[in-house]
């Protein structure tokens, strides 16, 4: 399946890879083509670059989606992704009554895990995914990925939160507010009192009133990560790698292309920014030797130059090979190096113009 | 400004900037440029990233030191790295604070991960303290003639790297007594005083990463109060003239006759090159406007990947570069 068809097809897009290989620009570009072919279609963005986010209508903090304006006959909607408003939010929905909501948002270890939590900025855009997704409104949603070195943090935060709140250190901490200290052994008293002595005992306190407020809730949290799970491999569900042709990045993206293959989940599409482009058709070795005899004039410079971008390109679709070979049969999107930088619609299209040929 | 005082200024320099800017490739350049002036040098990484030895052509790093390259007992000092991660440096930790036989069970557990998360800046605390434990033995050491006289820490890719650098006074503000709070004032201690650590920060000549790159240097100011080093600019396309002649003409005046299609890669080559260097010069130039710090720059390796013998071109490019700097102010009258 092309590019075009998948923006036409898909419920869900995700884009993937690491950060610096314009992911952002990419996940705008996609839902501004479904909005152009007639799709209500929102974007997730974590963290835009401000001159885009300026383009975008995304300045200032909006956890909401946002209409943009533009010649299309659909519709493109945009969302800054707010970690922290998404959190309570959920917390809020969760609760018991409004007294078990308040109790967590204003406990100090909250405050501290719903912006810091290893995973929660991957686990609330899973969760603002799974929000625009149940909203009737809208026929594609496009989530760009926080950056992260652990490539797949977003598909492991929903269960990790849930163990999180599952883990047995946790139950040991609780043991003494529900009286059954008694039945916690001392090795695990032990260890209970060492963590405590390490973090501090002001901390220790605050984790148990936060556990002990978010009783019950556990259930609800689960329950939603296990859906938002199965949304990820849902078949209507496409991801598309971004990447850039820099071998480092290039690793990268492979590993996780790998990781996505283990989960079952398939590559839909490869998009690799920041290419050199080509010139002409000739070989480096070729363009160097008549560098080299022509050293000294102007023609010279001219094929020592030559070279040097037809070396570059070259060793780009050589790192680019095996990463191709791994997500086949899905298409891989060269996007050569841009006139500048992307701030505004007519940058998106230009954009556009490579990742929909035709 | 001589390599050697510049190398002699602060024990540590840590390398920071987004990702896919070249940090690793920076810390690499700059660890071996201050070989070549003679100092022994520690490269520590942080993420666990396999690019660093591989650009050096070793195997993955490991938590022992290994020797990235050889020095020549003399004018060259060598090259060693090894890496510092959450879960090695809390063992370390706990061993140090005598609690050696929890440790292994805090971390196979997995409640490394719960206690991070309730203390978050945690784990950067942690690996930033051992980094300071290095610092503090490699200068006793040198005293008995060995050791380190130079520490290149890669650091996480910014954002992560304003959270990292600022968990040390987030966390003495949340954690008000204990062993925590002792160990981050520790790192308060060593990222505020110049003559122990700088920043080096490094982007790319474009637009996005300049413009966050300001961001963070003045973030990096303000809420850490770490000293700023030179600002190093990586990928920049190296002059070359004769970039406007018309191919054929010059084909001429050479003597030399061009296959079909050829004098036009010739002159959108020569074009793409020139549009792209203007560029990248109107980026340096809005660079050194909007942030009052020397640039080092760095070339774009047309001709390979990183390898031992790219890691010396750019460690060449940097001591010049350190060269034509001015001369430091000496640390206490900035």
């Amino acid at each position: 399946m092309n590019l075009t068809e998948l923006v036409e097809s898909s419920e869900i897009i995700i884009c993937c890879g690491s950060g610096g290989v314009g992911k952002t620009t990419a996940a705008a570009v996609l839902a501004m083509r479904a909005a152009r072919a007639g799709r209500r279609a929102v974007v997730v963005t974590i963290d835009p670059a401000k001159r885009l986010a300026d383009a975008l209508g995304l300045d200032g903090i909006g956890n909401s989606p946002k209409a943009i304006e533009g010649d299309w006959s659909g519709e493109l909607s945009a969302v800054m992704l707010d970690t922290k408003s998404t959190f309570d939010a959920i917390v809020s929905t969760y609760a018991a009554d409004d007294q078990q909501a308040e109790r967590i948002l204003s406990n100090r270890f909250y405050r501290n895990i719903s912006g810091a939590l290893s995973g929660t900025q991957e686990y609330m855009a899973m969760e603002k995914l799974y929000e625009l997704q149940a909203d009737q409104h809208f026929d594609l949603v496009v989530v760009d990925t926080p950056p992260t070195r652990h490539a797949l943090d977003f598909l492991d935060a929903p269960r990790r939160l849930t163990t999180f709140l599952d883990h047995r250190l946790y139950r040991m901490l609780m043991a003494p507010t529900r009286g059954v200290m008694k039945a916690v052994n001392v090795a695990a008293q032990t260890f209970v009192r060492s963590v405590a002595k390490v973090v501090g005992a002001d901390v220790f306190d605050d984790a148990i009133a936060f556990f002990t407020a978010f009783e019950g809730m556990e259930q609800g949290f689960k329950q939603r990560a296990a859906i938002v799970l199965e949304l990820l491999t849902d078949p209507r569900t496409a991801f598309v790698l971004v990447a850039s042709p820099r071998r480092d990045t290039l690793e990268e993206a492979h590993f996780f292309a790998a990781k996505l293959g283990e989960n079952d989940i398939p590559v839909e599409a490869l998009i690799v920014n920041r290419m050199h482009p080509r010139f002409g058709d000739g070989r480096p070795e070729a363009a160097r030797e008549r560098a080299r005899t022509l050293s000294g004039t102007d023609l010279g410079s001219l094929y020592a130059n030559l070279a040097e971008f037809t070396l570059v390109a070259a060793r780009e679709e050589e790192h680019l090979e095996g990463l191709a070979e791994l997500v086949a049969p899905a298409p891989v999107v060269r996007v050569p190096f841009l006139r500048s930088d992307v701030h505004d619609v007519a940058g998106l299209d230009e954009i556009a113009e490579h990742l929909f040929p035709g | 400004m001589q390599p050697e005082q510049f190398f002699a200024a602060s024990r540590i320099a840590i390398v920071a900037g987004k990702g896919g800017v070249g940090k690793t490739t920076v810390s690499a350049a700059l660890a071996r440029a201050a070989a070549l002036s003679g100092l022994s040098t520690l490269i520590i990484e942080v993420e666990g990233k396999s690019g660093l030895a591989a650009a050096f052509g070793k195997a993955p790093l490991v938590y022992e030191q290994m020797v990235l390259s050889e020095g020549d007992g003399g004018a060259i000092g060598e090259v060693r790295a090894r890496t510092v991660t959450p879960d090695d440096a809390l063992i370390e930790y706990l061993r140090g604070h005598g609690l050696a036989r929890l440790s292994k069970r805090l971390v196979n557990s997995g409640a490394l991960d719960v206690v991070a998360t309730a203390v978050p800046g945690i784990k950067d605390i942690l690996v930033l303290g051992k980094v300071k434990q290095i610092e503090r033995a490699s200068a006793s050491d040198r005293r008995l003639g060995g050791g380190t006289d130079f520490i290149v820490l890669d650091a996480p890719a910014a954002g992560h790297a304003i959270t990292f650098l600022q968990s040390a006074r987030g966390l003495a503000d949340a954690v008000k007594v204990g062993p925590i709070n002792a160990q981050a004032s520790d790192v308060m201690g060593l990222l505020t005083d110049p003559t122990r650590c700088q920043v080096l920060l490094v982007t790319l000549p474009e637009e996005t990463p300049v413009n966050e790159l300001v961001e963070t240097a003045f973030n990096l100011e303000d809420k850490v109060g770490v000293s700023l080093g030179p600002v190093v600019v990586n990928g920049l396309y190296p002059e070359r003239a004769g970039l406007d002649a018309d191919p054929v003409a010059a084909a001429e005046v050479a003597g030399a006759t061009l296959r079909p299609g050829e004098a036009d890669a010739l002159s959108t080559a020569a074009a793409f090159r020139r549009h792209r260097m203007e560029l990248q010069r109107a980026q340096v130039a809005r660079l050194a406007e909007q942030l009052p710090l020397p640039q080092l720059r760095l070339p774009y390796l047309f001709n390979a990947d990183l390898g031992p013998a790219e890691i010396d071109v750019l460690a060449g490019a940097l001591l010049e570069g350190i060269s034509a700097l001015d001369d430091l102010t000496p640390a206490g009258n900035r």
